[in-house]
């Protein structure tokens, strides 16, 4: 049985049966947050409760809500709490500087939303620096009830990057496969939703397995392996409309697909009748396939540099499992990892400075990086089955799937350590988390 | 459970299913099939397989739904020596039929990264594959499909389940 819903039918269940629904929804979201473990200090700021102009009783969101659960998850910032706050300003002018140093404050974040329309608002935000008593920046965004949660994380977006200097990605999706016992049927969906774990949209739903989703670069399609019909294929799902294509059914295994950063190209494991896989790349527009490797060994999971030139892959030639990398053209392999027996499932930062792989760790099956300039190893996770490493499009953050009791949770950890979150599941086993690329305007 | 009384076990059940050829057959036999291995049937078929006297299992005709489970070791592919008989077993049911098709459902445990494990678990069907042909069965009757550690036949993060879902199911599909 498969089922394969398109986003824009889950948003019109979602919204057709009105606002109530919607918060109920959002209170029973597969995915909570925890922060596991903080970075040292939190910058301390505050998110003031944004002002509300319009013919409906409330704003659409609690936008500052939004921000402040965003700034908090990044755990590099403490939102105070509401009730501390000597002020709440709305506007920029209100804002009065002394209340917020007496708080030990260093940032402060204000804005209002008001409705322009039946379903249309404008969210505004100012981000003051409190020492330097200047505002660091200000912006004004269009808004509908369905995209003003986006609008909120774009927001924090802005506010993240001002304050650190590093690029958020509060505003990106991420992907992810769950398995869950249904009256003796196993059932395998392939779930998009907003990185905090929200917004989840179920778009392809299986009795087969699913497995190992790739997003496109353009964020706009998904890539993975489906088991329907006994067999393993390749399909190419549209995230919106729910549109898939059939890339790869050839005899034998078909597997560990993704694209390249042009998204022309396809890296995929084919087996053939032989079962000797080996790393294929496939050109999308023709379908034309060329063999990149031809050991006798497993050779799969390929993953592409970013200027597209490299592809890393997981082979064991040499006995276990290490990662190696060949031109995109092909040519010789070069072995990449020597720490340890098990290196597999290498995925590059979208800066091609580190690749992050599943380590096995005396005993322990955790997430390892390794820095390709400097040679620097770093494992960074404490699981025992820790596994599906994947990067956030600022190189910043990492999500992984570990295991909780008998399931699998999501966690995400900065690329340092020093920052862990886990993301809770509500029953279902929950692995092979991706994260999108940046979202095109 | 040891894996030697799992493997009779199942050869029991499978000659129980092979026995039963006028019933209907049940197409999701096989995946139940550890399952059912468990107390219930597994004990009762156990003693009944003296009373039958003997393991020569006739070929029943093409709808004998009759499912065989191989184990194996850590991060192995090879065949161990107490599952020769059984293989050969198939391989003259196959040979002798060349209207019979199976597919090899290679699995793993779930210990280390997923798709790598589909790789340990084509390499598993791929040794089963390799020992039916040497002995007979051709190649366009035999399909391989790998499910890696994604359709584990037990749930626990133990030894003892990491042992029964490092399997091939041998599936007769007609």
């Amino acid at each position: 049985m498969i089922r394969v819903t398109t986003m824009q039918e889950a948003f019109k269940r979602c919204f057709a049966a009105g606002v109530l629904t919607l918060l109920a929804s959002q209170a029973t979201a597969e995915l909570q947050i925890e922060i596991t473990q903080g970075a040292g200090k939190r910058a301390p700021v505050a998110v003031v409760p944004f002002g509300w102009e319009g013919s409906d009783a409330s704003a659409p969101l609690n936008v500052a809500g939004v921000i402040g659960a965003d700034l908090q998850r990044s755990g590099r910032f403490g939102p105070i709490p509401e009730e501390d706050m000597l002020q709440k300003p709305t506007t920029g002018v209100e804002v009065d500087f002394d209340d917020w140093s007496i708080l030990g404050v260093e940032a402060v974040i204000i804005g209002r939303v008001t409705q322009t329309g039946a379903n249309a608002y404008s969210v505004q935000f100012q981000l003051f620096d409190v020492f330097r008593r200047e505002q660091l920046v200000g912006y004004r965004m269009p808004a509908s009830r369905g995209t003003v949660r986006l609008v909120a994380h774009r927001a924090a977006d802005m506010i993240f990057e001002k304050l650190t200097g590093i690029q958020g990605v509060f505003a990106t999706k991420i992907a992810y496969v769950t398995a869950q016992q249904d009256s003796g049927n196993r059932i395998y969906t392939l779930v998009v939703s907003d990185a905090d774990g929200e917004n989840e949209h179920t778009i392809m739903e299986s009795t087969d397995p699913i497995m190992s989703p790739a997003w496109s670069p353009d964020g706009r399609r998904l890539a993975y392996v489906s088991f329907e019909g006994h067999k393993s294929s390749v399909f190419v799902q549209t995230v919106r409309t729910g549109n898939r294509i059939k890339v790869s059914s050839r005899t034998g295994i078909n597997g560990a697909p993704a694209f390249s950063p042009d998204g022309r190209n396809l890296v995929l494991t084919l087996g053939g009748a032989d079962g000797n896989l080996d790393i294929h790349v496939m050109d999308l527009s023709t379908r034309d396939v060329t063999r990149l490797t031809t050991s006798r060994a497993i050779d799969t999971e390929g993953s592409w540099s970013p200027d597209g030139k490299q592809i890393y892959f997981t082979s064991d030639r040499s006995g276990g499992p290490q990662v190696y990398r060949i031109d995109a053209s092909g040519g010789t392999p070069e072995r990449i990892t020597f720490e340890g027996s098990y290196n597999a499932r290498p995925r590059l930062s979208p800066d091609g400075k580190k690749l992050a792989m599943v380590h096995l760790d005396r005993g322990n099956y955790r997430i390892g990086v390794l820095d390709l300039d400097s040679g620097n190893f770093l494992v960074l996770s404490s699981g025992r089955q820790d596994e599906s490493p994947s990067f956030a499009p600022n190189s910043d953050t990492l999500i992984y799937a570990t295991r909780q009791g008998q399931n699998g949770v999501l966690e995400t950890v900065s690329a340092d350590g020093l920052i862990r979150q886990r993301m809770g599941s509500g029953g279902a086993d929950v692995r092979e988390p991706v994260w999108s690329p940046f979202p095109r305007p | 459970m040891s894996q030697y009384r799992i493997f009779l076990i199942s050869l029991l059940a499978a000659i129980v299913a092979g026995c039963a050829s006028t019933s209907i057959p049940d197409p999701e036999a096989g995946d139940g099939s550890m399952d059912s291995s468990g107390d219930g049937s597994s004990s009762s078929g156990f003693e009944d397989r003296s009373a039958f006297g003997g393991e020569d299992v006739p070929f029943e005709g093409s709808d004998a739904a009759m499912t065989m489970i191989i184990y194996f070791d850590f991060d192995q592919s090879d065949l161990k020596p107490q599952y020769a008989d059984l293989l050969a077993r198939h391989a003259n049911r196959l040979s002798n039929n060349s209207a019979a098709r199976i597919r090899l459902e290679g699995h793993a445990d779930e210990r280390g990264s997923r798709e790598y494990n589909i790789g340990l678990g084509e390499r598993r069907s791929q040794a089963v594959r390799r020992m039916l042909l040497i002995q007979g069965a051709t190649t366009s009757q035999i399909s391989t499909v790998s499910f890696g550690e994604e359709r584990p036949a037990a749930f626990g993060s133990n030894e003892e389940s990491y042992a029964l879902n490092r399997r091939v199911e041998i599936k007769y599909l007609n």
